[in-house]
């Protein structure tokens, strides 16, 4: 190691004198970043009151969560596809697809659940490395080669259920995806309120803890290498609300029946998922090469087995999906998924992903699938046509980008 | 009627932090064929877009006045309404079209809306016949070769009636017969009574085809000469003898062993099929050691570079590397920064950073795997390096969590150079790294090249600037049409002598 190893700071340029650093707020609202989650809690609010409050009743809650939790997970792939620059058009047909291997796996062949559903993510994930091989290896755009996908196995399914539904699944399968975790602990009372489930309480009040820990153990952390931090009654603020939200959202869950297995499993993805593009070498190149292509390239990163295995993630996205739906439905269909795509790319774009790439968040994309979902959701409590719901869900995303767009143009400008 | 068609006065262009050109002056005879030559970044090419009406009239400073009238141009289409064509050095073809679409690609023969195929072609052939192309004008342009490329463009500037034909470096990517065959034709045009203005870093060229050459220098007009008499070393002393305007840290050198040494290195182009970007090239590279890469535009040095940098650039690429003695082969840009070698590009912005990132994430782009503990980044290493290279080479920016892509371009090229210091390489290629940043910036660039020559690694600068490589280099190569023409020590080079070098060779069949 050299005297210009990393950690020694001792280049010392003594040329000109250090221009006065320029202090900037470095706290400001960054719109482009928290645009999508006021834009969240006014829509959420803007339903509540139009629905006289049915939105956030406790059975309204879990049904936004389940009818939604596919998409959730497709946009989660999504985002990461995105972010690299590319585009998944098959996704849909890949949760055909996936949904109907599941059922002939475990209806016809009787092959046992935890088996049926691995081979079927194995699938998702043969499926994804055929895209990923010709966008990245051979070099096709992603949309044509997504394009044929969405023919090839919206094709396949058809050619494995023909034209009926393959059903019914095994209850595992179904719980996993409507179903709630057995109340083990009984109920408590929670006077007004009437009686909750004690267990999805706990989970509530452990998920608070471990986000208060982790916030409190990365601020401390930045403070000791010196970083910046925000101002703690900032930070403070922040935590009371994330423990607000999920404590609400978790006592009302209570109310109703439990927490709902998929609420679990997303979460679980979202956690996994977030941590890997803001802490793994991977995600991290994943930016960059959405960022700028040749300058990933000419630093070093391999950029066609990073796009490669992103499209490998988002079959086994698809397939976790295709099961899940498919299981809900209690049938594999040769219809399922009709769409999908759409929905979960317009949650990547209505979260704040940029349409050059390089810019999205794994939470960013769950909120905008979440903003479709409350906009699904609360127009037909309030008994809105589904052509009204259609136009509704198209002028938000197109309002989406724009505003992307809009303040990107800004922020140039102000350059 | 005068005997002057082109008069520009006084004419100044200012980009942002530069200034182009400095009350440049020129006139150019009717029928004449006239050269303008300078160094890279001369003012040359913005000279001929103030002129062709790229830059539009308010845009500059200063006066043209074109047949005996003044002219000021909205637009290119302007200028070629008046007969004024520029043909640039990349060739603006349609590739998938055919020659004659090309030819009137703007300028369609139509009739109410309607586009008569059969004159098209006819016309085109007639042209195609006029500047000796025997093509069939429906060919599709991806066909051809570059130099008849060349000629289809030449057709299209004939068919706008030209009157006055601008050619940005005509040959610098031909051969010696389609060179020939151009030159030729260009003796034909001016004996039709066509005015050619040809900008060319080919002397031997221009003295052969020229009646008259003028020289730029730094933005400035340096003397326009009769080509008879006139040598291709009064050039040069013309277009050389730059100030030594930028100061130079004072360094002492101590050179060591050989670290880096590249034998026969020969590289292909990936576009053009057969052509030879760098032929036989021989460097070598020492601990310690500051050396420069001398060339003019196109004469393969960014090409040579990226070549070594893990086959970044190029194809059929041929030869041998030594590190340390040693033979390595170097497939990927992974494998060449493991072996120690980084290169930081001449275009920061393109292929340099993320700019839409911070600058930490830039800074640790190259060397991800030095923070990581099994594929996990700990950001706060990560801050802790960024913000030490923040500090050590002085990038002006409130914190590390600032976008490159709002830094200045010093700033962003020093972002640049503690990307590539962080991988800890052995080797540093920067290509043009002083390239449209302030003369304060540069002091500081040059201040940390000579320091990381003092921590014992080889230093390779390519410039375009002599006097930057004269003031900071040990030793300098001069690279010529993709050849290395000379290797000189700091203390024999001159100015003169360099670009000497670096025209050399030209007329060498390839």
């Amino acid at each position: 190691m050299s005297s210009l190893a990393p950690t020694n700071a001792d280049l010392s340029v003594d040329a000109p004198p250090p221009a006065p650093v320029r202090k900037g707020p470095g706290f400001s609202l960054n719109l482009r970043q928290s645009g999508i989650y006021l834009a969240f809690a006014a829509i959420v609010l803007l339903f509540t009151i139009l629905t006289g409050g049915d939105l956030l009743a406790p059975q309204n809650i879990s049904n936004i969560i389940v009818q939604n939790s596919y998409i959730l997970i497709l946009a989660i792939g999504m985002i990461l596809i995105i972010i690299a620059g590319h585009i998944d058009l098959s996704v849909g047909s890949v949760v055909a697809a996936c949904g109907a291997v599941a059922a002939v796996l475990m209806v016809e062949h009787s092959v046992p659940w935890p088996l049926a559903i691995l081979i079927t993510l194995v699938v998702g994930g043969v499926i994804g490395a055929w895209q990923g091989y010709w966008v990245a290896y051979f070099g096709i755009p992603a949309f044509i080669v997504t394009l044929a996908g969405m023919l090839l196995f919206r094709a396949v399914t058809l050619m494995i259920l023909g034209n009926r539904g393959i059903g019914p699944f095994p209850d595992e399968v179904r719980t996993l995806s409507n179903g709630f975790i057995d109340g083990y602990l009984g109920n408590i009372g929670l006077g007004a309120l009437g009686g909750a489930d004690l267990l999805s309480l706990l989970v509530g009040v452990a998920s608070v803890v471990g986000i208060v820990v982790v916030q409190w153990r990365a601020r401390k952390g930045r403070q000791k290498y010196g970083q910046a931090v925000e101002p703690f009654p900032l930070f403070v603020t922040k935590i009371v609300v994330a423990a607000v939200l999920v404590m609400f959202v978790v006592i009302q869950l209570a109310r109703f029946r439990n927490l709902p297995w998929v609420l679990v499993l997303l979460a679980a993805l979202v956690l996994g998922y977030s941590v890997l593009t803001n802490k793994a070498v991977f995600g991290r190149q994943i930016y960059a090469i959405g960022g700028n292509l040749q300058a990933a390239t000419l630093s070093g990163v391999k950029v066609k087995s990073v796009i490669f295995w992103i499209f490998v993630n988002m079959g086994v996205l698809s397939a976790l999906a295709g099961i899940i739906f498919a299981g809900r439905l209690n049938q594999a269909n040769p219809t399922a998924g009709n769409s999908f795509e759409l929905d979960a790319i317009a949650a990547a774009f209505i979260g704040g992903a940029a349409v050059q790439g390089g810019v999205g968040k794994v939470v960013g994309a769950i909120t905008g699938g979440l903003i479709m979902g409350v906009i699904n959701n609360g127009m037909s409590l309030i008994g809105a046509e589904s052509e009204e719901v259609m136009l509704v869900k198209g002028a938000v995303l197109l309002a989406a980008v724009a505003f992307d767009i809009w303040t990107k143009r800004r922020a140039g400008a102000s350059r | 009627m005068s005997d002057t068609i082109l008069r520009m006065r006084g004419i100044s262009k200012t980009f942002p932090g530069v200034r182009a050109l400095d009350d440049v002056n020129l006139e150019v005879l009717r029928g004449e064929i006239h050269a303008i030559c300078g160094e890279n970044g001369a003012g040359k090419s913005t000279l001929m877009k103030v002129l062709s009406g790229v830059y539009p009239h308010g845009e500059y400073d200063g006066e043209i006045e074109f047949d005996g009238e003044p002219v000021r141009f909205a637009g290119i289409r302007d200028s070629e309404h008046k007969g004024i064509v520029i043909i640039h050095q990349e060739l603006a073809l349609a590739s998938n079209l055919s020659i004659a679409e090309n030819i009137y690609l703007g300028n369609e023969l139509a009739h109410r809306g309607m586009i008569d195929w059969n004159r098209t072609n006819a016309a085109a052939a007639e042209l195609l016949d006029r500047v000796g192309l025997n093509e069939n004008p429906v060919t599709p342009v991806l066909d051809l070769g570059v130099g008849k490329q060349q000629l289809v463009e030449i057709a299209k500037a004939l068919s706008k009636k030209v009157r006055l034909l601008i050619l940005d470096e005509p040959t610098a990517a031909l051969n010696d017969d389609d060179s020939a065959h151009l030159l030729g034709l260009l003796r034909g045009l001016r004996d039709e009574g066509i005015t050619c203005v040809i900008i060319s870093h080919k002397l031997n060229e221009v003295l052969d085809i020229a009646d008259r050459v003028t020289i730029l220098r730094d933005g400035h007009t340096i003397t326009t000469l009769p080509s008879e008499g006139l040598t291709e070393e009064r050039i040069i002393s013309g277009m050389v003898g730059r100030d030594l305007d930028h100061r130079f840290p004072p360094h002492t050198p101590s050179v060591g062993e050989e670290v880096l040494r590249v034998e026969d290195w020969t590289v292909h182009s990936p576009t053009q099929h057969g052509r030879v970007l760098v032929r036989d090239a021989n460097l070598t590279l020492k601990r310690g050691e500051i050396v420069g890469l001398a060339g003019l535009m196109g004469a393969g040095r960014t090409e040579l570079a990226m070549s070594i940098f893990g086959r970044s650039y190029g194809t059929n690429i041929s030869g041998r590397l030594f590190k340390d003695g040693k033979e390595i082969k170097l497939r990927s840009v992974r494998e060449a920064i493991e072996h120690g070698i980084a290169y930081a590009t001449e275009d920061r912005k393109r292929y340099g950073l993320n700019l839409i990132e911070d600058i930490k994430r830039n800074v640790s782009a190259a060397g991800l795997s030095r923070l990581a503990n099994g594929g996990w980044v700990d950001d706060n290493e990560e801050y802790k390096v960024a913000e030490g290279y923040r500090k050590s080479l002085n990038i002006k920016a409130p914190s590390v969590a600032s976008i490159t892509g709002k830094l200045s371009g010093g700033n962003q090229q020093k972002v640049v150079l503690a990307k590539w210091i962080f991988t800890d390489p052995d080797v540093l290629i920067l290509d043009e790294p002083t390239r449209g940043i302030d003369v304060g910036a540069k002091y500081e660039i040059y201040t940390i090249i000579n320091e990381l020559a003092d921590a014992g690694k080889a230093v390779l600068v390519i410039s375009s600037e002599l006097p930057e490589l004269l003031g900071l280099c040990d030793r300098i190569y001069t690279l010529s049409a993709g050849r290395i023409t000379g290797e000189v020590p700091r203390a024999e080079a001159t100015q003169e002598g360099l670009m000497t070098l670096m025209t050399a060779g030209q007329e060498v069949p390839s």
